[in-house]
């Protein structure tokens, strides 16, 4: 059997609340995921969502428990190599598309890149340019980043979030902020990166017509995996 | 965007870029305190120059002289006085002792870049009807001009001193009604008397020094006042003349000679150049600190504005590293900007003061110093102020938690 491209082992995490009190938000999540599947994680507000998406995208780190992402624990990695893993690994679609305002639409795909590589290369901007037309939004390369429709921005973030060619991509409500057509139109393309490239995804969200045209839907309620997604 | 560019240089020219306002804002506030070291810094460095040039080219900026004659009455003797009253001796016009083996040590000096002697004493300066006190001054031009230019004072004539030729100021040839070619008696106070020719006028840029200086052969002032072989002053030019006070004392202490440095025969002068200096200083202190902190306050901003991005470049594997030299840059780039529009500016407005302030005789207040080293210096000193400034915004940024940045 193929190595998940994720596996979390009773992970916890706890926040500290006030001077001496902590509140436990996620409860010994136990998840794998395939390699390659596209994955649905609902559930209703303050289910810890969000922290598991967080500690999954190396964002933040669990109170106990183990993460490996693609077999490697990152209980062992120092700050550096989860910078890096998280560079390489893993792409980030969050719910208001969150670009870069200072940069243009090709330079928001292009910026993993450049940051992974330290400068521009000519084969990282034709694989910028190659991503926008992959969203069919070419047109719009040179235009500022939020000089564009929520649509058009939440398909720039998706080729941004294809361009490290990551394992994993996580995706935090990525039509929440659309009309249905758009929400449609991004839906779709993330499914045919998905067939296309065998690139992972976990999606949160709370759409749950898109959520049962998924592989699988997990579902996490007040902090635990499982439940009745309705 | 520019291939050959890497991202921390890409992000800070466009975070930079897309806070124009604000870019703008503390750009033009760094060009003012660029603007005004620039200004200053040369203003009072032409100031300075101008002070030097005019105490320094008219005198030696160390002198050595004959030690004052002390009379010490006798003790210990057949006839000892309890109150012995000593009166105080005229100072008679002597040479100073072994004078040329003293020249020689001095050369040897390695702070010494040049030695001259000459002979001063008072005279009368007659032609005609008129008659005027003057000091003679006897030298030996080749090497008197390495100590004092005074070649840079001659208005008219040729600096040509044989021994029966004179150099007078323009003051005192106004007095006597001598031109160029003309004759003067120099009578001395001992009865010695020598009919001179002008050779050539002096402006001296003191009314009273061009009133009473003249200038002999060396041989001439020495018959002329009765010291024959003898010189009254051995004048040295050293190598940075700030040092002049302790070479002075150096020299006194191992010399039998009364060695007086420019800084203490100027002494209020010299204190004026310092205490400009010391001000200059405070000055561009406190201007730096302004730009600093005005640096500091619009990144700290940015900081906060792009709290976001900067979590989404966190999220996208930018390191903290990476993130740090972004904002380091950037207060380094609005520096570096500052310092050449200051540059400029501060360059155009001391040209424009120059041409604008004169001295009473319309001549000009300073000569207009701009060295290219004084830019390079202020870009440098500004880019630093630049990066020290947003030390403390940068760190912040580069500790900011992605996922609090993200959710901002």
């Amino acid at each position: 059997m193929a190595e998940p491209i994720l596996a979390l082992k009773d992970v916890r995490k706890s926040y500290a609340v006030g001077l001496s009190t902590e509140t436990e938000v996620l409860h010994g999540i136990d998840l794998e995921l395939e390699s390659g599947g596209f994955v649905a994680l609902v559930g209703p507000s303050g289910s810890g969502k969000s922290t598991l998406l967080n500690i999954i995208g190396l964002l933040d780190r669990p109170t106990s428990g183990e993460l490996a992402i693609a077999g490697r624990k990152t209980s062992e990695l120092d700050d550096a190599q989860i910078t890096h893993l998280r560079g390489h690994r893993i792409g980030f679609v969050f719910q208001s598309h969150l670009l870069i305002s200072a940069f243009t639409a090709l330079e928001n795909v292009m910026m993993p890149m450049v940051v992974s590589r330290g400068h521009v290369t000519e084969a990282i901007e034709a694989r910028g340019r190659h991503l926008l037309d992959r969203m069919g939004i070419a047109q719009f390369a040179n235009n500022g980043a939020l000089n564009m429709s929520g649509g058009q921005q939440q398909r720039v973030a998706v080729a941004r979030a294809l361009a490290m060619q990551p394992d994993l991509i996580l995706a935090d409500e990525p039509t929440g902020n659309l009309d249905s057509k758009s929400a449609e139109v991004v839906f779709t393309l993330m499914r045919e990166e998905n067939a296309r490239s065998g690139t992972s995804f976990l999606i949160v969200t709370h759409n749950m017509d898109l959520a049962r045209r998924c592989d699988r839907i997990i579902t996490v309620v007040d902090g635990r995996i499982g439940g009745s997604p309705e | 965007m520019m291939r050959w560019l890497s991202f921390v240089w890409i992000g800070a020219l466009r975070f930079l870029g897309e806070g124009r306002l604000q870019t703008g804002f503390i750009v033009g506030g760094i060009t003012i305190g660029v603007a005004v070291i620039v200004f200053m810094s040369a203003m009072l460095a032409g100031l300075e120059a101008n002070f030097i040039k005019r105490v320094l080219t008219s005198q030696a900026q160390i002198q050595l002289l004959p030690p004052n004659q002390i009379a010490r009455p006798l003790r210990n003797g057949s006839s000892e006085i309890e109150d012995a009253i000593v009166q105080r001796p005229s100072q008679r016009v002597i040479s100073i002792d072994q004078w040329q083996a003293i020249a020689h040590r001095m050369e040897a000096l390695p702070a010494v870049r040049a030695v001259a002697a000459s002979m001063t004493g008072s005279a009368l300066a007659i032609r005609g009807d008129a008659s005027r006190s003057v000091s003679v001054v006897g030298i030996q031009p080749e090497s008197y001009l390495k100590v004092v230019r005074l070649s840079d004072y001659i208005v008219a004539g040729q600096l040509r001193l044989t021994s029966d030729d004179i150099l007078i100021g323009t003051d005192l040839a106004r007095d006597l009604g001598a031109s160029l070619g003309d004759k003067i008696i120099v009578s001395s106070n001992g009865g010695a008397r020598r009919t001179l020719t002008v050779t050539a006028l002096f402006d001296l840029g003191n009314k009273g020094a061009n009133q009473r200086n003249t200038y002999v052969a060396l041989r001439t002032a020495q018959s002329l006042l009765g010291v024959l072989g003898g010189v009254t002053e051995i004048g040295l030019t050293i190598n940075n003349i700030y040092d002049a006070e302790n070479i002075a004392r150096e020299i006194e202490s191992s010399n039998a000679v009364e060695a007086d440095s420019w800084i203490k025969t100027n002494a209020q002068f010299f204190t004026a150049v310092q205490a400009q200096k010391y001000t200059n200083t405070l000055i561009r202190l406190f201007v730096g600190l302004s730009v600093a902190f005005g640096i500091a306050a619009v990144l700290v901003v940015s900081v906060i504005q792009r709290s976001k991005d900067i979590g989404i470049l966190r999220a996208m594997g930018a390191t903290r590293g990476q993130i740090l030299r972004l904002f380091l840059l950037q207060g380094g780039l609005l520096g570096f900007a500052g310092s050449l529009g200051g540059s400029v500016l501060g360059a155009a407005a001391l040209v424009y003061w120059h041409s604008m302030a004169r001295q009473a005789d319309g001549s000009e207040l300073f000569p207009l110093i701009i060295e290219p080293s004084l830019f390079v210096a202020t870009a440098l000193l500004a880019t630093l102020t630049g990066v020290a400034a947003a030390m403390a915004p940068a760190l912040r940024a580069s500790r900011l938690d992605p996922v609090e940045a993200i959710r901002g």
